[in-house]
């Protein structure tokens, strides 16, 4: 894998602090498995995709310019293969939870405001567009000829929301004091700390914030 | 019974073995018909304020208004139910979908699946410099290369590398899993191993 990115290619995040393509593809597949395990929506990585996919682009050219009948093509052939399922995989989770919960998302990311966006631009462009195609379906196909009080469309009343008491498996990162865990109502709320590198099963809810500031991993 | 109509739209839709089993015009009109007849009901109730010494009006509109309440639901969650089989359709075969399954549509949804097309196109084409089609790489890549058997006499495909082969039927090739991903969703190839 070292093999794969040379040690001297460095990039540079808004900070101009350099990071390697290493730590972009860790930080992706770290990305990826959130995405996949979580219930809600988490703020998209899109500098670090758009970044990854230019270095497989020019991964891609290096690896042509090997002979044809060398063993490494192989070995470098598969590992592009699996960075770029990566990337689509994670694409794709996002984009399922856009389309199942198009209305929750899209209201949850106008009270961010658009300085702690969520989605990517494109992602938002296709979240309003495929609203907007609902809606139109709906009407066309039966609200149009339903009597009149019932003609309204209201998306965050039809649209499915997120469970976010749905449990999850995670991993932390490192130690995490005073999660409150709710409690209902024979409990009383109740707090725990999480050592370094323990696992747990929990709700997503009380660790929402850990996952997205990258403290905890879901597994 | 209220919505008996509506329910069964859905439990019919629901066990299906098509993968799109054609739109049933006739039961969602029954179900306009008694939502119509249902709100006829409630406005006639609503305005005859003479009779009702003990409450019964009230009550039965209040049973109308959620039996109405109710089909809208049914009528929005089979349309919606239908669309998200459309949806899944668009990932597995992409953008042009074969006659027999796209004869069950309805006008309004080819109109869906004609729109959505482009929203997906127009967000695949939005990530990084030069776009990303997220219908390939759906499986998690074991192994470089996937024995395919031709199902079609398909002629010559070039591959990556300058190769050409000629996909005859039944003929067998050993090809990279890449290459061959899309042949395999339209029905060209069939992969014989893992």
């Amino acid at each position: 894998m070292e093999d794969t990115f040379g040690d001297d290619d460095f990039f540079s995040d808004g900070d101009g602090e350099p990071i390697t393509a290493q730590k972009v593809l860790q930080t992706l597949e770290e990305a990826w498995l959130n995405e996949k395990f979580c219930p809600d929506l988490l703020p998209s990585q899109a500098d670090y995709v758009e970044c990854m996919m230019e270095q497989i682009q020019q991964m891609e050219e290096n690896v042509n310019k090997l002979k044809k009948n060398d063993f490494r093509v192989e070995v470098h052939h598969m590992e592009l293969a699996r960075i770029r399922y990566t990337i689509t995989s994670y694409l794709r989770s996002r984009l399922e939870k856009i389309e199942k919960n198009t209305a929750y998302i899209l209201e949850q990311e106008a009270l961010r405001g658009p300085e702690n966006s969520y989605l990517s631009e494109g992602e938002l462009i296709f979240a309003r567009d495929f609203l907007a195609l609902q809606e139109n379906h709906c009407k066309q196909l039966v609200l149009q000829h339903v009597p009149p009080p019932f003609q309204d469309f209201m998306p965050t009343q039809q649209s499915l929301v997120p469970n976010l008491r749905s449990h999850v498996f995670l991993r932390a990162k490192k130690d995490v004091d005073g999660v409150v865990i709710e409690g209902d109502r024979d409990s009383r709320d109740e707090e725990v700390d999480l050592e370094e590198n323990s696992q747990h099963i929990m709700q997503y809810k009380p660790i929402a914030n850990f996952v997205k500031d990258g403290t905890i991993q879901l597994i | 019974m209220f919505c008996e109509k509506s329910l069964k739209l859905i439990k019919e839709l629901d066990r299906s073995q098509e993968a799109m089993p054609p739109f049933d015009d006739d039961g969602v009109r029954q179900v306009f018909e008694e939502m119509r007849g249902l709100y006829d009901q409630n406005v006639a109730a609503a305005n005859d304020t003479t009779a009702d010494p003990d409450g019964t009006a009230i009550s039965g509109i209040a049973i109308r208004h959620a039996a109405l309440e109710r089909n809208k639901r049914c009528l929005l969650a089979y349309a919606y139910n239908r669309i998200l089989r459309v949806r899944n359709m668009r990932w597995q075969f992409g953008p042009i979908l074969p006659h027999d399954i796209k004869a069950n549509f309805n006008e309004p949804e080819v109109q869906w699946f004609n729109n959505y097309n482009i929203c997906v196109a127009r967000y695949f084409k939005s990530i990084g410099a030069h776009g990303l089609d997220l219908t390939a790489d759906v499986k998690p890549p074991k192994s470089l290369y996937v024995e395919v058997r031709s199902l079609t006499d398909y002629g010559k495909l070039e591959l990556d590398n300058g190769e050409v082969v000629l996909l005859k039927k039944h003929s067998t090739h050993l090809m990279s899993r890449a290459q061959c991903e899309p042949l395999i969703t339209q029905g060209v190839l069939e992969q014989i191993s893992n």
